[in-house]
């Protein structure tokens, strides 16, 4: 049963991840998923602070905060002059910094220690359980639930909206679209995902499930639905291949999962039709014998 | 009524002035080309015109009102090089985002949407790549792509960013037809123009600009020698060897001529 348990949650963490990566990658954020992925511990320190529970509606909130935070920083040294990349640097380890230092200041003795955060344990999620409406399920499951929804119900309503925002800002700006309120929803998204993640990847990892299936999907795809099929499909093999491959060498299960990401992208990367590596080489070596001969 | 009018519009980026004293009108109707060298703020007089750069002073009417995107009056196309053409779409789809002001929050592309699009794409002459990955188009296909786009608007007044920059010879004349005919059912076309040989046979109003208007009107009256070298202050023959067409400047004011 707990096998289940983790195989479950760790499909959803590729589902959740694979949905929200596809328009990080669209939106050239990636980086930002990084920052964002490191700072909701300042968010989550904070909500602990103030609210002295580990409640997961607080930390919820704490991210949320802490990751609309980042993008704004990441925003206003950017206009003010700052390139990108360092906006990105400066405000993520600063905010990391404080978090980690938070932690050893004042939650020292809670089950919030750093190794936790950056590394997650799925195998300990089964244990967590949670009621609700009768039904007992482990913690992570409802979260990561209550955030694919959230995930849904945000790209099912904003569709046409995020995907013109995204190709194209300056005519969805002369359309009268709010941009700045979609780029500062989806920033809130990607922290509920990263949070709901946290527990059972930890926060380095959790960036792998956002980026690698999603660009695994831009690779394979030609529309965007297409592109968030395949990026979920991806996370949920990188999810369940790592564990079995976790459990064949005994190793960490988030490391595995992680790893099984890079793998499949490796192998699309190499073997993708029309344009893989491996095409195109031996469609080089045809034209090299054509004038060779 | 005038289509564009424009009052004391100033854009300035960290205290340089981009733009300075604007003052603009466009009568309804007018196939308009904006001239004017490079740095002379052209693209930014259109993006001040639509309300997208915070740092802008000044009044700016289209038809009577203050811009409101809701009521639909514009049409916009960017600079091409402004997208990114990986993007994962098709010419279709990217041409149905122009029904988008129409359609509202909330609301999915109707099939008669989808009609109205693939309409656009026929009458430039696109409709057989509709289903093409944009990537996969040439320069030319995709500025048509983006003109479909911004008549799938239906629009009063059209802002065109330098549509004819870097497309083959049938597409631009495809585009210049079509912003004819657009003139013919009296809407009002703003178009940022580089080439000064095509302006007298384009454009039938004509404004210049060099970070502020030098001279705006009717062409016959505004497309001078003297006007044209007080914008370009002098560089017209410079200008031209860059665009690598071998005229003198003597050669390319007696095209203007």
């Amino acid at each position: 049963m707990n096998e289940i348990w983790v195989l479950v949650t760790g499909s959803l963490v590729g589902i959740t991840c694979g949905l929200t990566g596809v328009f990080l990658i669209l939106r050239k954020m990636a980086m930002i998923a990084d920052a964002i992925s490191h700072t909701v511990l300042f968010g989550i320190v904070m909500a602990f602070i103030v609210t002295q529970t580990l409640n997961g509606v607080w930390m919820m909130i704490g991210a949320g905060i802490a990751g609309i935070l980042t993008a704004y920083l990441v925003q206003v040294l950017q206009s003010n002059g700052l390139q990108e990349d360092a906006s990105i640097g400066v405000v993520f380890t600063t905010l990391f910094a404080a978090g980690v230092l938070l932690i050893t200041l004042f939650a020292g003795n809670v089950h919030l220690d750093v190794e936790h955060v950056l590394m997650g344990e799925i195998a300990f999620v089964p244990w967590n359980t949670w009621t609700f409406v009768g039904i007992t399920m482990p913690k992570a499951v409802w979260m990561l639930l209550f955030v694919l929804l959230l995930n849904i119900l945000f790209l099912v309503v904003f569709y046409k909206e995020l995907k013109i925002s995204t190709f194209d800002p300056v005519f969805a700006m002369s359309l009268g679209l709010p941009l700045v309120f979609l780029h500062y929803a989806f920033m809130t998204l990607v922290s509920f995902t990263t949070v709901a993640a946290f527990d059972s990847v930890g926060a380095v990892l959790v960036v792998a499930m956002l980026i690698v299936p999603a660009s695994t999907g831009y690779l394979l795809s030609k529309s965007i639905k297409v592109m968030l099929i395949s990026s979920m499909a991806v996370g949920i093999m990188s999810a369940i291949g790592g564990y079995y491959f976790a459990k064949l060498f005994d190793t960490s299960i988030a490391g595995m999962m992680a790893t099984t990401a890079g793998l499949i992208f490796m192998l699309v990367f190499l073997f993708r039709p029309y344009e893989g590596l491996l095409v195109k080489k031996r469609k080089l070596t045809n034209i090299h014998e054509i004038v060779v001969k | 009524m005038n289509a564009i009018e424009v009052s004391q519009l100033t854009v300035a980026y960290e205290n340089t002035t981009v733009l300075h004293d604007i003052n603009l009108h466009v009568p309804v109707g007018k196939l308009t080309g904006i001239i004017g060298p490079n740095g002379a703020g052209k693209s930014t007089l259109i993006k001040a015109i639509l309300n997208q750069l915070p740092n802008k002073t000044g009044k700016v009417e289209i038809l009577g009102q203050a811009l409101n995107p809701k009521n639909n009056l514009v049409g916009y196309v960017p600079q091409r090089n402004a997208v990114d053409w990986d993007f994962p779409t098709n010419a279709l789809d990217v041409v149905l985002m122009g029904r988008f002001g129409h359609i509202g929050l909330f609301h999915r592309p109707s099939a008669k949407d989808r009609e109205k699009a693939l309409n656009c794409l026929k009458s430039v002459g696109m409709e057989e790549f509709a289903n093409r990955s944009i990537g996969q188009l040439s320069g030319g296909q995709q500025q048509r792509v983006f003109l479909a786009r911004a008549l799938a608007q239906e629009a009063e007044v059209y802002f065109m960013d330098e549509p004819f920059v870097g497309v083959d010879a049938a597409t631009e004349r495809t585009i210049i037809n079509i912003l004819k005919q657009l003139k013919e059912k009296g809407k009002t076309v703003l178009v940022v123009h580089h080439d000064l040989q095509t302006v007298r046979d384009y454009f039938d109003w004509t404004v210049l600009l060099n970070k502020t208007i030098i001279s705006s009107g009717p062409t016959n009256i505004t497309f001078t020698e003297e006007k044209l070298q007080q914008t370009y202050g002098g560089k017209l023959f410079f200008m031209n060897e860059k665009n690598n067409k071998a005229v003198t400047e003597r050669g390319s004011l007696s095209a203007i001529r």
